[in-house]
């Protein structure tokens, strides 16, 4: 009796997660004059991919995807090297100001970046980085770098000294200790820190919005954003592109699934 | 903290030192803190970003126009309502939910992989996909509701200020729940088993165990996971600009999204005000916070 209810409880759950998303599939699914009818179909009559190639022809959504890979994939990179090398000097040294420095990054997490906004379009501007992808990827790497590091540290801390100690003794620099004796034990930890930075700026839309106007640039949230008019919504178009841009987020969430209990429970939020 | 020595500090290893942390150091400082810090300064200057040509300081006067205006008033009230019932459904159904897939049972895996994907999308796409179902004609809520005879015609769910409000919070919900499941579930694994053990050779029931083992042990843990969670849903204007943009007429405006109306409008000298008054609240209210959480803890 008591498995019943669990059960049902569960899959109540189950259910309220999942029915929006199966709803958005299904509206990109349908043809136009079958998303504004009644009564509402829970099933497509037809099943059609117009939503999908318009977005592609008549948006230049293959430019933005391309523009959103990249600087996801390169800004997540340098966060994760700099949270790697950062973290573990954290984590092992202690030297003057490595407090404040703690401190100063776990403040970064708790002050509204929103603050900073205008300022940020001013000096963006002053370095003639509007409109540029590079610019994006230095902000985002920016805005990382203290998660990353603080994430990187918390790992570090679990790994015993005695492994890199072991690895000295028998003549190996530190840095090639790191290299060949702590890395590899920390590469779910990195590999975590990597997408879920890059997830970050997969998604990250006010920055970009505030930075990018021009098409050549425009990553994906602003070019959903820009779908947004008044007046009106395409639907349809909208929902095509809600699922394209999720796909990735998706894969990759599956992939580090049962690490984001552990990564995120490693640096602040340990009781 | 860990128990690990650290080496100590010698020149050698403040170059080592200095050469790991400095890239790092330079991009927070560069692109975090001096904007935070000129937003600041700007906070006390006329600066509007259609006329440059002068830019004097003006003392308060951002803050008394920010405080003059009616729609500050109603975005912060609103910030109030947005951040507690959230708070409020997002705690209970995710401790719940925590509570149920605590222990391993078939399947779990694969059901958790399902019941936390809404984690991995942003606010923003969050916002599009609830504006969809709660749209007015077209909305499956409202098909729904009818469906089930809860109403007999179509609710306007986004175009009236109560409803709207209603609606970002059943999104912000039905995102968030995971996010407490998650660390709720990471603080429960980390209840000694040796504790339960003891309890139940003295013959506490699972709720007398819940109630004297698990709540005291998790407690500090809970604490600062809501203490995050709050500061968090008050800096997340995504899924309100996306769902509502603030509307209507400012009925789901939270000071974030108001701040980021300053912005867009090009009054950076009154977006300052907004921040800093967003930051004093939130620091007032963590130190608050903190003090009262330590005080339960030390009891």
């Amino acid at each position: 009796m008591r498995r019943l209810a669990k059960a049902v409880v569960l899959g109540v759950w189950l259910l309220i997660t999942l029915f929006p998303l199966y709803w958005i599939v299904v509206t990109s699914l349908k043809p136009k004059a079958e998303i504004f009818s009644m009564p509402l179909r829970y099933w497509p009559g037809e099943v059609t991919f117009e939503h999908y190639e318009e977005l592609f022809s008549f948006a230049d959504f293959g430019t933005y995807l391309l523009n959103s890979l990249v600087v996801s994939l390169v800004a997540a990179g340098a966060v994760t090297v700099t949270g790697v090398l950062g973290g573990y000097v954290l984590a092992r040294f202690s030297f003057p100001g490595r407090g404040a420095l703690m401190l100063a990054y776990l403040v970064t997490q708790m002050i509204p970046l929103f603050i900073a906004l205008g300022p940020l379009y001013l000096l963006m501007s002053d370095f003639d980085l509007l409109n540029r992808l590079a610019g994006l990827m230095l902000v985002y790497v920016a805005m990382l770098v203290p998660f990353s590091t603080i994430i990187m540290r918390g790992f570090y801390e679990r790994i015993p000294v005695a492994l890199e100690e072991a690895a000295q003794v028998d003549g190996a620099s530190r840095l090639a200790a790191m290299v060949r004796v702590v890395i590899p034990v920390m590469l779910p930890g990195i590999a975590a820190t990597f997408i879920f930075a890059f997830v970050q700026c997969w998604n990250e839309l006010f920055l970009a919005i505030t930075f990018i106007d021009s098409e050549d640039a425009k990553t994906i949230p602003v070019a959903m954003n820009s779908f947004i008019t008044q007046y009106d919504i395409d639907w349809g178009s909208m929902a095509a592109a809600t699922v394209v841009s999720v796909i990735p987020t998706l894969i990759l969430f599956a992939a580090i699934r049962r690490y984001i209990v552990e990564g995120l429970t490693a640096g602040a939020v340990k009781g | 903290m860990s128990s690990v020595a650290r080496p100590a500090f010698t020149a050698r290893k403040a170059r080592f030192i200095a050469l790991c942390l400095l890239p790092g150091v330079i991009f927070v400082v560069v692109f975090t803190y001096y904007p935070m810090i000129r937003g600041a300064v700007i906070a006390f200057q006329r600066y509007n970003l259609f006329d440059l040509t002068s830019t004097p300081f003006v003392g308060l006067e951002n803050f008394r126009s920010v405080l003059a205006e009616d729609r500050f008033w109603t975005a912060l009230r609103n910030t109030g309502t947005w951040v507690v019932v959230s708070l409020f459904f997002q705690f209970f159904l995710g401790f719940g939910l925590a509570l149920l897939l605590r222990r391993q049972f078939r399947g779990r895996g694969l059901y958790q992989a399902w019941v936390f994907f809404p984690w991995a999308m942003s606010g923003f796409l969050i916002g599009l996909l609830w504006r969809w179902m709660f749209n007015g004609q077209f909305g499956v809520v409202n098909d729904l509701l009818l469906k089930a005879g809860i109403i007999d015609e179509r609710i306007g769910f986004l175009a009236s200020p109560g409803w709207a409000m209603t609606s970002v919070i059943v999104a912000n919900v039905w995102y968030g729940v995971t996010f407490f499941a998650i660390m709720i579930m990471a603080a429960l694994q980390s209840v000694p088993g040796e504790l339960y053990e003891a309890a139940s050779v003295d013959g506490a029931s699972r709720l007398r165990q819940f109630w004297h083992v698990t709540l005291p042990h998790i407690r500090p843990t809970l604490a600062l996971i809501v203490l995050l969670r709050i500061i968090w849903i008050l800096n997340f204007p995504d899924l309100i600009y996306a769902m509502t943009g603030g509307g209507p007429a400012g009925g789901t405006d939270i000071v974030t999204t108001f701040l980021i109306q300053q912005v867009i409008g090009g009054d950076y000298g009154r977006a300052g005000a907004v921040g800093l008054l967003v930051l004093g609240l939130l620091l007032s209210f963590s130190v608050f916070y903190l003090n009262v959480t330590r005080f339960e803890r030390s009891r």
